[in-house]
Formats: structure tokens, C-alpha cells, sequence
């Protein structure tokens, strides 16, 4: 209360200053996020687009920090009973959000403003992972998906052909041939590993990640990954990590320098650093889709990673009217089509894929539509996206026993085994919080 | 003893309060905040909450994931506090030396403790970083021995503790070199005049003149691995690889405000704060009784 206030009077003394005429009084809507660096300067134009639009609001952005810095400032100050409008919250935070009690739904809230949006323009992998009974809870924002990236000069050095590997016999192939060439010190690397290498390769093969349709219809769910496919698929990784085929370089985007600097020959990551590999990246690259095991395995999508706009309940009923706004704004295909433009997050709306693709973006930008494309096609319960409590908890247990299966202290299966159960005791513990 | 009496006899409660009201609100309270949340089982908004008795405590207690925390902080602490302690006395002791330039010697060697951990932690990234630091570039040229702490723990362990010790290098120094100064040289004199050599007057004089500032040090050093340590770790390694490097003032991070488990958290931060209170409770008892107070 005492922030807004000061910050009011600090608005109302610059106005004075610099508008002495100026009518006063637009309403202020504060937006938490976790957007640094260019990101954030994107977000901001977005905001000061919005602003300029119309009189009776103004969007105010914060960046508090990274995702989950955001998340437990949020928290914080709902527990103060001051919290922000808009909160940007990741994936993984998802099903902490739903069962919060602490937030105003997107969908009930266009309602209440009567503002009609299309949600089933809305791609289904992005809807599916934040909708809950088929309402959309959250509005999304900035959505990607993980690809392959490769060094075309890489390729070149081995006498491959410029395509990327469709297959992972393909991938570990392809490595040796480019090592034993000289063409790269390592064939692959993984950035964010939980989230590329098993929360997106399981849905990718068609395969369960979690019981209760990967924690959709229930609380007591438990962990699937050290099941057969996820042995098969963190085994080999781990034998090819012996054999320089694979080189794992720590958990988020710490291993990206490896690619940069050209010491693996391929790298798989978000689609969301294509803005900054076309700025930075010295040799000539390409991307293709996650490589896939294929039969007995079906082809199935990835799921989306990124983060979304969370409204929080509390708010005064003239503040929600502009909340509303903002988010019809971004919803809108013209912000939709720049935003991923400027970013390289997804386009998550069909009208504003339809524009691009009339524009010939993709065609331009072939790479641009890698991860579009493995989101295609009806999502099965195996590959709608996950919902687990303390999700963020869990991915951290995961990479730390995905460590421990690549230094060689433990097998592949003793590794998802002990996974299994560290993730299956914070999902008990999510469960015996949340009990309604 | 000189006792000062005041006439007035509200005044030395009223001169003290400040102090014990800052006490109050910022050690006592917060500490008594955590106690009262351990015992509770709370959603991360806080809309529900139930009283679990000592369940926090009995899941930590039975699950190993703790107990490797606890070694990995002794292991990091006593790594931290003889390399700081060592390092600290070897420099301070040269910076005692005669030579050109001591002034801006003795400060350089400060300089350090005003780095902030994180900071440090950043720079010691992109020395030893597998991917892009220097240091591994190097050795790629020499051996084919692949540093890489992002899967091997005991290298990692071994980054952060010298980092850390790093950073807090230059305070240890600025004691121990105020304390080699305050010795006075007519002592050392007449010591050297009696047949002392260097080793001998380290061992009969200089260190045990300087035991009061080295037991302070040791606690100092000791408290500041347990509960400064996290930006360096937070920087550097986050607790990996497999929670090698996962000391407990940072699973109490992790687990509060990443995983959102405020119980479990708080019983976490109750138990380090009983260990740190036990240890040096400890250390006064029994370390102190060797040092020699001029």
C-alpha cells in the first residue's frame, strides 16, 4: 500500500513538473517479470505500445528476477495482501498457481469484462498446458519448445548432407563421423536437460511422464520416467557420454557455449534463443525437430516451455478492467506476430501463424518454424503437458540424478529409480499441503 | 572492575534498549518465526495451513539426501576456514616484510573482500567454466585430463571452497596483519638475541600472541561458511552436481523458495542454527581455553 502510494505521489509531483496541464489519474496495473537483458527491453516496448494505445491505464513492468524469484516475490506480497495485477509465472509453476487460491482466471475474467476472445484460435499445446475443465487459466505469453540446432560447417567438415538428424541413431552416428573428422570435439550437448532429454521426450514418443495423465486428473500422482523408454534414452546418453558422442554441460543454458564456440556439433534447446544465435553465431547453423527413436515408438508433439500471465485475485474492480485490456492487447495477432519476431518465442494464435506464413516468414526463416511444427497435431493424455506440484523441485532432483548417471556413479536405472522416488515424495508432499 | 553506578536507575535500561530492541526484531523475532513455522505443513500462498507437530524434523532426519548436506557442509567449512586461515596468515605475515610499495601491497591484497560473492562466483566461472573458461582451454593444450566439475563433485567441492575462501581471504588477512603489528618487536629481539630462529619464534611468541585474533578468526570464518557461503554456490554451482556441493544454508534456500516447502525449509534453518549455536558454544569451551589473552 505504502509503494503505490509513494509511487503515486511520485507520478503525480513528475506531472507537475513536466505536465502542468496534463489530465491526471490513469490507472496503474503492475506487471511482475522475469525477463532480463533484451527480453526485458522487448517487454517493455510491448508495454509502452500498450500505453500509448489508450488513456485510462498505465502498465507498469517489473522485472523481479529470475522465474522463481518472480514466483516467491509474488508470493510474498500476496501473503502482505499487496500483490502485483499480473504475475509472469514459468511452466513448472503451473499447477502451484491453479490450486493457489490466490488468482482471478483469464477466462473468467474476459468474461466478467465482456471481452470476447477466440481461445480456440489459440494453438492446442499452449491451451492444453494451462487450461484446467477446459477454461484457460492463464494467459500465455512467451512460449517455446525444444529443438536440434547444428553447425552446417560441422556437417560439411564429416561429408554429411546439410540435414539435421531425424532419428537418435542418426544423432549418435552423424557425432562420430563429425568427431573422428575433426569437424567437433563433441557430437551433442543438451541445455535445460530435464526439460529437452525427458519432460519433452517422453511426450515426443508418446509416452506417459506421470501417472493421473501426467498429473491432470489427480494429486496423487507419481512419477513414470524409470519406466523401460526412459532407461533406453538416459542409458544411452550416458554410454555416449563415454564416447564423447554426447557432452553434458550442466543444467539451463550453461551448456549453449559448448555449440557457440564450436566444440559440440550440435546442441538442443529452446527455439527461443533463435533471436540471439542469428545475432551471435559465427558459422553457418540450421535446426531441425527433437531427434526421435522411432518404431515401436509413435511420433507424437513436444510440449511448450515458457512462462505465462498470471492474474491475482484482490485487485479493485476498476484495475481488472484494465488488466483485461492489457491482455486483449497481447492476445491480438498484430503483438502476437512482433513479439515473436523480436524474440523467437512462439506465434501461439493461428490467425497470427496464417499472417506469418502469408508474409512467407517461415519460408524466409525456415527455422523459425521447427518448433511450430513439432507442436502440431491433436495432443494425447501422454503429451498435453504436465502438471506437478513443486514441479520446479522436481526438475532440480531430476537433473541432479541425470548428473549422477553421467559421471558414471550410478547406473541408468539407478539413477531414475532414485529420481522416481525423490519426485514421488515432493509430489506427496505438494499433495498433503494442498488438500483442499 | 570499575563499576560505573548511574543515580538515575531507568537510564542504563533506557541506554541499552536500542540495542536489545534491534536484537528483538531482527534476530529474536525472525528466529522465533521459523521455530513456529517448522512445525507447520503450508501451502506456498499460505491459504492453507496445519499444524504437523515435529513431521518437518522427522522427514529430514530420515531421509539421506540431509545427513550428505550436513557432511558436505563440514567438508566445505573446515576447507573454507584452513584455507582462509593459512592463507590469510602466509600474506599477512609477507605483508609484514620491508619492501617498496608495502603500502599499496597491503592494500591490493585487501581488495578481494570487497568483491561481492556473487561477483566472485562469476569470475571464478569464467575461469574454470568446462565450457568457456580460461583455465580448462589451458589444460586442453597440456593433458587430456578434462576438468569438469559439472559432473565430478569433488572438483566441484573444491571450486567452491576456494572460492569462497577467496573472498573472505582479505578479512582474515587485515586481522592477522593488525595482529602481527601489535607484536612488539623487542620481544622478537630479544628472542633472536637468545638463539630463535624464524620457525622457533613463529611457534613461542608470534602465534601464541596472536591466538586471540586466530580463535576469533576460526569462529568468524567458521559461522560465515555455514551461513555466508550461499552467493558463491548460488553463482557457481547451485548444489551439483547430484548435490555434492549442497550445503545446508542452501538447501534451506532451495527447498523454501524454489520448491515453495516453507516447513520443511524452516526445521532445516532451526537445526543449522542449533548446530552453529552447539559449535560455537563448543569452540568458547574448549579451543578458547588455549588461547592466551595479553
Amino acid at each position: 500500500m505504502k509503494r503505490r502510494v509513494r509511487a503515486v505521489a511520485g507520478l503525480a509531483a513528475l506531472l507537475l513538473v513536466v505536465l502542468p496541464t496534463a489530465a491526471l489519474a490513469k490507472t496503474e496495473i503492475h506487471l511482475w517479470h522475469a525477463m532480463g537483458g533484451q527480453l526485458g527491453e522487448t517487454v517493455n516496448e510491448l508495454v509502452k505500445q500498450f500505453n500509448q494505445s489508450q488513456a485510462d491505464f498505465e502498465v507498469k513492468p517489473l522485472n523481479k528476477g529470475t522465474y522463481p524469484e518472480v514466483l516467491t516475490g509474488a508470493i510474498a506480497a500476496y501473503r502482505q495482501k499487496n500483490p502485483p495485477h499480473i504475475v509472469q509465472v514459468f511452466d513448472v509453476g503451473t499447477q502451484t498457481m491453479l490450486l493457489s487460491g490466490a488468482i482471478h482466471p483469464i477466462f473468467q475474467l474476459m468474461k466478467e469484462q465482456e471481452i470476447k476472445v477466440d481461445w480456440n484460435d489459440f494453438i492446442k499445446p499452449v491451451t492444453g498446458y494451462y487450461s484446467k475443465d477446459g477454461n484457460l487459466y492463464s494467459m500465455p505469453f512467451n512460449s517455446s519448445s525444444p529443438i536440434l540446432y547444428y553447425s552446417k560447417e560441422a556437417f560439411k567438415k564429416a561429408g554429411l548432407a546439410d540435414k539435421p538428424p531425424a532419428t537418435w541413431k542418426d544423432v549418435g552416428e552423424f557425432s562420430k563421423k563429425i568427431t573422428a573428422a575433426g569437424g567437433a570435439k563433441c557430437g551433442f550437448t543438451t541445455s535445460w536437460p530435464s526439460w529437452t532429454m525427458l519432460e519433452n521426450t517422453f511426450p515426443w514418443h508418446d509416452q506417459p511422464f506421470a501417472t493421473n495423465q501426467n498429473g491432470y486428473t489427480g494429486l496423487d500422482t507419481k512419477l513414470l520416467i524409470n519406466g523401460e523408454f526412459g532407461v533406453k534414452h538416459i542409458g544411452q546418453l550416458a554410454a555416449w557420454q563415454k564416447d564423447g558422442v554426447y557432452s553434458y554441460g550442466g543444467r539451463m543454458g550453461q551448456p549453449d557455449p559448448k555449440f557457440i564456440n564450436g566444440d559440440c556439433a550440435m546442441l538442443i534447446q529452446s527455439s527461443a534463443v533463435i533471436g540471439g544465435f542469428t545475432k551471435s553465431l559465427k558459422f553457418a547453423w540450421g535446426t531441425g525437430p527433437l531427434p526421435h527413436w522411432g518404431p515401436p515408438y509413435r511420433k507424437q508433439n513436444a510440449v511448450v516451455g515458457g512462462a505465462t500471465l498470471w492474474v491475482m485475485k484482490g485487485q479493485k474492480p476498476a484495475d481488472y478492467k484494465g488488466v483485461a485490456q492489457f491482455m486483449k492487447f497481447i492476445a491480438e495477432p498484430h503483438q502476437q506476430m512482433w513479439w515473436h519476431v523480436t524474440t523467437g518465442y512462439l506465434p501461439i494464435t493461428q490467425t497470427a501463424i496464417k499472417n506469418l506464413e502469408a508474409g512467407y516468414h517461415f519460408k524466409k526463416n525456415p527455422e523459425q518454424w521447427t518448433a511450430l511444427g513439432q507442436l502440431s497435431g491433436k495432443p494425447t493424455a501422454n503429451s498435453q503437458g504436465h502438471r506437478l506440484g513443486n514441479f520446479a523441485q522436481i526438475r532440480e532432483a531430476i537433473e541432479g540424478e541425470m548428473e549422477n548417471v553421467f559421471a558414471g556413479k550410478k547406473t541408468a536405472r539407478e539413477g531414475l529409480d532414485a529420481a522416481v522416488a525423490k519426485g514421488n515424495d515432493i509430489l506427496k508432499e505438494f499433495a498433503a499441503a494442498n488438500k483442499p | 572492575m570499575k563499576r560505573s553506578v548511574f543515580r538515575n536507575r531507568a537510564l542504563p535500561y533506557l541506554l541499552v534498549l536500542p540495542q536489545i530492541a534491534v536484537t528483538v526484531v531482527f534476530f529474536f523475532w525472525p528466529a522465533f518465526e521459523s521455530l513456529r513455522l517448522s512445525l507447520f505443513r503450508t501451502s506456498p500462498f499460505g491459504d492453507k495451513t496445519s499444524f504437523v507437530g515435529l513431521e518437518n524434523f522427522r522427514k529430514l532426519l530420515t531421509t539421506p539426501e540431509y545427513y550428505q548436506s550436513i557432511a558436505n557442509t563440514f567438508v566445505f567449512a573446515s576447507g573454507v576456514t584452513a584455507i582462509g586461515l593459512g592463507a590469510g596468515l602466509f600474506v599477512a605475515a609477507l605483508a609484514t616484510q620491508k619492501i617498496r610499495g608495502l603500502a599499496a601491497y597491503r592494500t591490493a591484497v585487501l581488495w578481494p573482500y570487497g568483491i561481492a560473492p556473487p561477483i566472485a562466483g562469476i569470475i571464478f566461472l569464467f575461469i574454470f567454466h568446462p565450457s568457456y573458461g580460461v583455465l580448462p582451454y589451458w589444460l586442453g593444450f597440456v593433458t587430456s585430463y578434462e576438468f569438469n566439475w559439472l559432473l565430478k563433485g569433488w572438483v566441484a567441492m573444491a571450486l567452491v571452497i576456494l572460492a569462497t575462501a577467496w573472498t573472505h581471504v582479505g578479512y582474515n588477512i587485515a586481522f592477522f596483519l593488525a595482529g602481527l603489528l601489535a607484536i612488539p618487536t623487542s620481544v622478537l629481539e630479544a628472542a633472536s638475541v637468545d638463539g630463535a630462529g624464524a620457525i622457533r619464534r613463529f611457534r613461542s611468541i608470534i602465534f601464541p600472541l596472536l591466538s586471540p585474533i586466530t580463535f576469533y578468526l576460526l569462529v568468524v570464518n567458521l559461522i560465515f561458511s555455514f551461513f555466508g557461503s550461499f552467493g558463491v554456490i548460488h553463482a557457481v554451482t547451485q548444489g551439483g552436481p547430484g548435490g555434492a556441493t549442497e550445503i545446508m544454508v542452501f538447501k534451506v534456500y532451495k527447498d523454501g523458495f524454489i520448491g515453495l516447502n516453507l516447513g520443511s525449509s524452516a526445521a532445516q534453518s532451526v537445526l543449522l542454527m542449533i548446530l552453529v549455536i552447539t559449535l560455537t558454544a563448543l569452540q568458547f569451551r574448549f579451543v578458547e581455553k588455549r588461547v592466551t589473552y595479553s
